[in-house]
Order: C-alpha cells, then sequence, then structure tokens
C-alpha cells in the first residue's frame, strides 16, 4: 500500500517521515523536499513524475542511501538509515538496493558479463556461483548470447537491459529506477518497461521509478506527483 | 583476486598511456639497476676486502714503490701472520682496450694471503716450477679464450717491450664477487727483467693474527718505517679499496643525484598519469560506490593499478638491466665484476613498488573520498 500523508497502515517496506532537504546554492538554503512522507509495500511498483528541479532524484538519492536528508528519517525494512554510518550505509546499499540510471552507466571495459557479475565481488560468492547468478540475470533480461560484448557493442536498449541485469543479479530489496526510458527510443523504451513490470508482478521487486515519460508511468501501479517538494498522488490502479 | 580483472581492465583502456607509464617505469629502474652495478663494481674491494689484511703502501702515493726488503721486516712485527707484495704491470693485450689487472706476485706467499682464491694443486705447482708462468682469473681467460698450454704475450707499457708468459693455471673464486679477472705472474720474473726500479715491490698486503690487531699492527708498521726513505702508509684493506674508489671521485654521491632526479621525475609523471586516468573515470566510481563498492575498496583498487603498473615496469627494466650485465663488464676491464645482485633487483623492486604507491595515493584517496551524488550529476 503506497501513503503519501503519513499515516501508517499495513506491512511497509519502505517508510519516509517529514523528510527535509535543502541545499546551500549562492550562500542560500534551496529547500528541494519539505515535510515528505511516503510509505510503500513490498512489491509495489511506484512513479515519481514532476517537472525538472522538483526534487524526484534528490528523493531516489535518500531512498538509495546515497545521501542523507536534512531532516526526517527514512526506515527500510525495518533499518533505519538515515542513522547508519557512512561504512554501514554502503554496506547497506550493496544487499538491499538495484539501481538503475539513465544512461546505463555500464563500465566500459568490461563486458556483459563482467559488468552484471561486479556487486557480486563483493559478496561472498564463490567464481563458479558468480558465473551462475550472472548468467542467470543476463538470461532473465534476454542477453545471454550477449554476454562477452561489450557495451559499445550493443544497442541503448541491451545496455540498459545489462545494468538492469546489474542491478538485480544480487536480489536487492528493491530497485530505484532513475529515468530509466529518457535516453532510449519508443520501441526499446517499451522493452525496458516491460522487463520492469515483469520484475514486480512476477518476481515481487519493489520498484521506485522516476520519469518525464507518461506511458512509462502509467504502467507503475501507483503515480505520484512531486510537487514543492512534497508528494501528491495522482493516480493509482 | 577477484578484483584483477576489473584493474586489468582499467590499465587496459589506455594502451598507449599504460605502455608509456610502464615504460617510464622500466626506463627508470634500467638506470637504478645499471648504476648499481656500476656502484658494486666500483665497491667491489670494499666488499670483499678482508678484515684480517692490510695493506702498505708509499706514503707519498700508491704509484711509488717499497723497498723488497721490507718484507721480513715487517714479519717480524707482533701481531703479523704473514705478508706478501704485488707489483703493478700495468700491461695490455693486444690491444689498448684489452685491459685486465696483471700483477708481479710473491708466489710463496699469495695463496697464503688470499685463501679465497683457488687454483688447481697441479697447476699451481707447474706455475711455481716455471719462472715465464703465469695464472689467471677464469673471468679473463673466459673473455679472451686462455687455456693452460697457452703462451700469451702482454705488451708491458711500464717496463717496456713484449713480454710473454706461459699459461700454468687458471683460479676461481670462492665467492661470486671474489674478482677473477686478474693475471699474476713471478714477482722474481719481473725482478730479472726490468730495467730500472730492482729491489723494489708496489705495495704489501700483511695478514695479521687478529682483526681487532689491525689498528696496531698498522701503526706499527708505519712507525717502523718512519723517518726512512720510503715511509709507508698502512691500512686495513677495506679502507685502502676504498680510497682508490674515491680517487675517481664520490660516486655514491654522483649515483645517488642521478637516482634521486630520475625516481622524483618518475614520480611526477605518473602521478599525473594517475590522476588523470582517475579523473576521466569520476562517473565510473560514483557507480561503484553507488552498487556498494566501500571507499576503502575503491581507494585499494587504484592504488592496486598504480602498483601494477610500478610492478610490471620495474620486473620488465631491471630484467633488461640483468640481461645486459649478464654480457659482462661493458668497459674492457674496468669494471671486472658488472653484475647486478638479486639483493639489488629486490631493492629495485621495492623501489618501485614504493613509487607506484607514492604516485596512486593521491588519486587514490580522492576516489575514496569522491562525493556520489555530486559525481553522477556530472556523468
Amino acid at each position: 500500500m503506497v501513503r503519501v500523508d503519513g499515516s501508517s497502515g499495513g506491512a511497509l517496506l519502505i517508510s519516509a517521515r517529514n523528510l527535509d532537504k535543502a541545499y546551500i546554492r549562492g550562500g542560500q538554503a534551496v529547500h528541494v523536499l519539505r515535510g515528505l512522507n511516503l510509505d510503500v509495500g513490498e512489491g509495489e511498483f511506484v512513479a515519481f513524475m514532476g517537472p525538472s528541479g522538483s526534487g524526484k532524484t534528490t528523493l531516489l538519492n535518500l531512498l538509495g542511501g546515497l545521501d542523507l536528508p536534512s531532516a526526517g528519517s527514512i526506515t527500510v525494512a525495518g533499518d533505519e538509515i538515515t542513522s547508519l554510518s557512512a561504512a554501514k550505509l554502503t554496506a547497506w546499499r550493496a544487499r538491499h538496493v538495484g539501481f538503475i540510471f539513465q544512461m546505463y552507466n555500464l563500465m566500459p571495459v568490461l563486458t556483459a558479463f563482467q559488468n552484471v557479475e561486479l556487486p557480486l565481488l563483493l559478496t561472498r560468492l564463490s567464481k563458479a556461483e558468480r558465473r551462475s547468478h550472472a548468467e542467470a540475470a543476463l538470461e532473465l533480461v534476454g542477453l545471454k548470447d550477449r554476454i562477452g560484448h561489450y557495451p559499445r557493442e550493443l544497442s541503448g536498449g541491451q545496455e540498459q537491459r545489462v545494468a538492469i541485469a546489474r542491478a538485480i543479479v544480487a536480489d536487492p530489496t528493491f530497485l530505484l529506477c532513475d529515468e530509466p526510458t529518457g535516453d532510449l527510443d519508443r520501441s526499446s523504451a517499451d522493452e525496458v518497461m516491460q522487463l520492469l513490470c515483469a520484475l514486480c508482478a512476477d518476481y515481487g521487486k519493489t520498484i521506485l521509478l522516476v520519469t518525464h515519460d507518461p506511458r512509462a508511468a502509467e504502467r507503475a501501479g501507483t503515480l505520484l506527483h512531486l510537487e514543492k517538494g512534497a508528494l501528491v498522488e495522482a493516480a493509482r490502479k | 583476486m577477484k578484483f584483477a580483472r576489473l584493474i586489468w581492465a582499467n590499465m587496459a583502456r589506455g594502451k598507449v598511456r599504460t605502455t608509456l607509464t610502464i615504460g617510464s617505469y622500466a626506463v627508470a629502474l634500467f638506470l637504478f639497476g645499471l648504476l648499481g652495478a656500476i656502484q658494486t663494481a666500483f665497491n667491489q674491494g670494499v666488499e670483499v676486502a678482508g678484515a684480517d689484511r692490510l695493506v702498505a703502501r708509499n706514503k707519498i702515493s700508491l704509484i711509488m714503490p717499497l723497498p723488497v726488503s721490507y718484507k721480513e721486516r715487517i714479519l717480524q712485527l707482533p701481531g703479523v701472520k704473514c705478508v706478501t707484495y704485488a707489483t703493478w704491470f700495468g700491461g695490455k693485450y693486444q690491444d689498448d682496450k684489452n685491459f685486465f689487472p696483471q700483477f708481479a706476485i710473491d708466489t710463496g706467499t699469495w695463496l697464503e694471503t688470499y685463501p679465497e682464491y683457488e687454483v688447481p694443486a697441479a697447476e699451481w705447482s707447474a706455475f711455481l716450477a716455471d719462472r715465464e708462468g703465469c695464472v689467471i682469473g677464469r673471468g679473463t681467460a673466459e673473455k679472451y679464450g686462455f687455456k693452460v698450454g697457452d703462451r700469451v704475450p702482454i705488451i708491458a707499457t711500464i717496463f717496456g717491450g713484449v713480454w710473454e708468459f706461459n699459461v700454468d693455471g687458471i683460479y676461481t673464486g670462492r665467492r661470486q664477487e671474489d674478482d677473477v679477472t686478474q693475471f699474476w705472474f713471478h714477482g722474481a720474473y719481473l725482478e730479472e727483467r726490468r730495467q730500472w726500479g730492482k729491489g723494489m715491490v708496489g705495495w704489501y698486503i700483511v695478514k695479521v693474527d687478529s682483526p681487532d690487531r689491525a689498528v696496531s699492527v698498522s701503526k706499527a708498521i708505519d712507525r717502523r718505517f718512519a723517518n726512512s726513505s720510503w715511509e709507508t702508509k698502512t691500512e686495513t684493506e677495506s679502507a685502502f679499496a676504498s680510497g682508490f674508489v674515491k680517487q675517481m671521485g664520490n660516486i655514491k654521491l654522483l649515483i645517488l643525484v642521478i637516482g634521486g632526479v630520475v625516481f622524483f621525475t618518475l614520480l611526477l609523471v605518473t602521478g599525473n598519469t594517475m590522476a588523470m586516468s582517475v579523473r576521466e573515470r569520476t562517473g565510473e566510481i560514483a557507480v561503484l560506490k553507488t552498487i556498494g563498492f566501500s571507499g576503502r575498496t575503491v581507494l585499494w583498487l587504484v592504488l592496486a593499478e598504480s602498483l601494477a603498473y610500478a610492478a610490471q615496469g620495474g620486473i620488465i627494466g631491471l630484467a633488461a638491466v640483468k640481461l645486459y650485465t649478464l654480457r659482462g663488464d661493458p668497459t674492457g676491464g674496468m669494471l671486472p665484476l658488472f653484475y647486478l645482485s638479486g639483493g639489488r633487483m629486490a631493492l629495485g623492486l621495492a623501489v618501485a613498488l614504493l613509487l607506484g604507491a607514492a604516485a596512486g595515493v593521491i588519486p587514490a584517496a580522492l576516489a575514496m573520498r569522491l562525493r556520489i551524488v555530486e559525481a553522477l550529476r556530472r556523468v
């Protein structure tokens, strides 16, 4: 169940309370998020829309433990991540969050397989286990036949699918997608969105998606608008 | 190491830059090894000097002789175990560039004073029985193809004429660093043939019964011949060899200065290369940290890359200089013991790794402290 009013209810995976985020620009504090509340249940697919500069990416960074709020708290699966040390937050990220970026952000010097294997290098898995997991992830995104290809040898849609495989290979608690279709043509964007929907529907992955694309957003179970630093529910399936 | 592939992939992304960086290390370490081999060659006399041996020479200069009669008078001093002498012959074989040291020696006491040299008993006996005989070090014998039974003509630059010798023996050293380039012949033969300076020898080598008595025996020898026409200056063999090297200038300082300048320049160049390399990968490092690589892991990845450059360049440079030194003395005789020791190679590799660490530490620290959100914004 997704809520933005701060009232609790049901089993929650992510719970953000009274989030504030302000940046100092030119000696002045610019408030991007003001008293934001968000509750997301397990297996939800939530899309965030809003004008540029409304704080969508900032919210994603906070939920993913990449940045700390100026005030407020975030709890994920019982862990209050806003009180974790930097080292613990890094370990938490590796275990719980899969990131998907607009520009794919694959390592150009590594093959598709090696890119997908990267998060597994931080685990205690053996080489054979890492190989098996990475191949499974690539098979899931339909790219097992491109395992030895470098990013430059793949199309944009394929690169993004490799990035999705990298995000899911360590079986994270939830996925954060920052405009994953923003750099793709319509057909590739549809493929990527289809894949994300399948991950949510078939594998129960919780997905938080930031997008400017209404067609991508309408695939989500819940659509939230970010306006003046706060969330407003726009649609729910 | 599971991160090796990532490190290697990062190194391989700029093949020209990687090649040039490794090449810089290789050239610097080649120079390090070469200077080390030269220093070793210059210091060889100091390093192999016997702690129980003294050298008594003319107080005025090494090139001035001493009377042969001093031998018996030195022998009478307390603490003296045996005395031998040598005279520099200064000849050449066929050509100016064919240089090796020739000494007219006191054959009766020579091997007793220098037990580190080994000559087969039969060959030594043949030498003692042959007034025109000579014994040659294995290094020189191999270089010029001399073998027992050969007759070797030496052009005498000091005493005049061409002197012919019979090769009666080949000597070797017990240790790798022992000088096996010398050419020994009878002092009596020199005395018989030379036209001037009869009754004189070059210097005395005095073996004392205990190294603890080296200083007192030295002083006793010099006192004994004080105010004579041929005053002596006696010192340990080590000090004598050291003084001999110093005549050519402060080789060690020269080598340190050259090496220091080269390594400092290398540090600046490779440090800049690593900094550029890391700066170009800001986005990728941010992604690594995003997916869970800790700052410390990123630090080690960058440092490992810098160390890998250093190790590869160091190994190539040291291997190249080792091969070069295996060809022997490049000067045709001035550096008879020109070689690169295992210890010097290990030191070279350690220096290379130290430089690699120094060159990588600042870029690695910057990568470790990189703020993910700001870096991703720039991607």
